[in-house]
């Protein structure tokens, strides 16, 4: 248990608490679906489960780009960077993933030129200083980053630079909450909006989920207040039978998101018609790619990409965990023959996922008042 | 990893035809693209993502989110994994 007084302002996340608990009374179940992996790992890092009634559930979403990523996805980025003469170049959340011949990090240790870099246009720095070689770079992310992406290939084209490509992966969260709340086995009563990824793309793109789907949303911050407020406002809309966007991060996210970026995108991607999601199978109309115009600096137009499908172990319920209808605890493989150190399933793979979030703040405390017990 | 950290805007500069800014991220500096958020000039505070500022912000909110980022350990990813001035 996280004490209150631990928090940075105490006095208000107590009275938050609070009024959490009368919102919530004992007569009904709530289920909260944040769906951002910042909001989980947060959720688990300040212990925030602790403070809230039990009759409110937290499922976690499918909003982290790293683990939700087919594997076999990963395996093609490798097969190209075997060919002579490429560098593989990606962020650092990649490097540690695993393939099904191991992770880039692994690769590079058997001899393959693996870079880790910062930003895309880092990648864009390699091409330049490596004209003998190509340099692509491993895209992966939600529209918090796929404008840079996109801005960096745009910068490519100015600059004339040929020997530079991207394996983009870039995914978009609207389909993937459509795809969960079309799914049979689904209940939820409400959503806790992704932060950032609001910066860019605003809160307008959420209206169907209150408008259609009759399904409060709140955009929420990362800080414990930020999220209990989120869940204060989502009770009140809960409880008055409302279903609106309302906007908690307004210090933060501008209703309309950031035109720029949205321009950027639009000019450099279109959407893929469908692509698979790790746990949750093809979404249509949920990725994008790099349009004709920069065929060019398309990893998947210039190079023979193998297309490799890789199914993911039987026994992982990643599918069931991502939905919410298993907690991750609750996999028959979690925490044995798949732990954050030798990831099986998607959600374990990064530190945002629910599973890997779990298992570092929970299972972990769990065990240590085991062991207190039994010392 | 859709986290964006707050920085403050030291110096703007054109590199190339592009809007570039030096940035201060607690005590490490880097050099951020400021095309997303054309408005932004030196002594705004903007949240930055893989190099690229994303929105303004003011300096209160800069402050809260970076002490907060700091509890959960969202800065590593963000500023541990490469160089700082590493463009």
């Amino acid at each position: 248990m996280r004490f209150v007084d631990e928090f940075r302002e105490p006095e208000l996340i107590s009275k938050t608490a609070d009024e959490i608990r009368r919102l919530a009374g004992t007569e009904r179940h709530y289920r909260m679906m944040e769906v951002c992996g910042g909001h989980t790992h947060a959720i688990y890092r300040f212990g925030l489960k602790d403070i809230l009634p039990e009759n409110i559930e937290l499922i976690h979403g499918p909003g982290c780009p790293v683990c939700v990523l087919p594997m076999g996805r990963i395996d093609d980025g490798l097969a190209i960077a075997h060919e002579p003469d490429v560098i593989f170049a990606a962020f650092g959340d990649m490097m540690r993933v695993p393939g099904t011949q191991g992770s880039p990090l692994e690769h590079k240790a058997r001899g393959m030129d693996v870079r880790i870099v910062y930003s895309p246009a880092d990648a864009l720095k390699l091409a330049r200083l490596n004209p003998e070689k190509h340099v692509m770079f491993f895209a992966i992310g939600f529209e918090t980053t796929a404008p840079s992406t996109a801005l960096t290939i745009m910068r490519a084209r100015s600059e004339g630079i040929h020997n530079f490509s991207v394996f983009c992966n870039h995914v978009t969260i609207i389909p993937a909450i459509r795809a969960i709340l079309d799914s049979p086995d689904m209940r939820l009563d409400a959503f806790i909006g992704p932060g950032h990824v609001s910066t860019v793309i605003g809160c307008r793109p959420y209206e169907w989920i209150a408008h259609n789907e009759r399904k409060p949303i709140v955009v929420s911050g990362f800080e414990p207040l930020d999220m209990l407020q989120s869940i204060v406002m989502l009770l009140r809309q809960l409880n008055a039978g409302e279903a609106k966007v309302e906007n908690q991060y307004k210090r933060v996210v501008p209703w309309e998101g950031n035109r720029a970026a949205l321009k950027a995108m639009a000019e450099v991607f279109e959407l893929r018609p469908y692509f698979e999601w790790r746990g949750l199978g093809f979404i249509s109309q949920s990725a994008l790619r790099i349009n004709d115009k920069y065929a060019e600096f398309d990893t998947e137009q210039r190079f023979e990409v193998p297309g490799i499908r890789v199914t993911d172990p039987k026994a992982a319920q990643c599918g069931e965990v991502l939905k919410g209808v298993l907690k991750p605890h609750q996999c028959k493989l979690f925490g044995r023959e798949c732990t954050p150190e030798h990831p099986i399933g998607a959600l374990m793979v990064s530190s945002e996922g629910s599973c890997a979030a779990y298992y570092n703040y929970e299972h972990r405390k769990a065990a240590m008042v085991t062991l207190s017990l039994a010392g | 990893m859709c986290l964006a950290i707050p920085g403050q805007i030291i110096e703007v500069k054109e590199i190339g035809g592009l809007r570039s800014a030096r940035v201060q991220f607690g005590g490490i500096v880097r050099q951020v693209c400021l095309d997303f958020v054309p408005e932004a000039a030196a002594g705004d505070y903007v949240m930055v993502h893989v190099g690229f500022a994303i929105t303004k912000v003011d300096r209160l909110e800069a402050e809260r989110t970076f002490r907060a980022l700091q509890e959960m350990e969202g800065l590593e990813d963000e500023l541990a994994s490469s160089s700082s001035e590493s463009h």
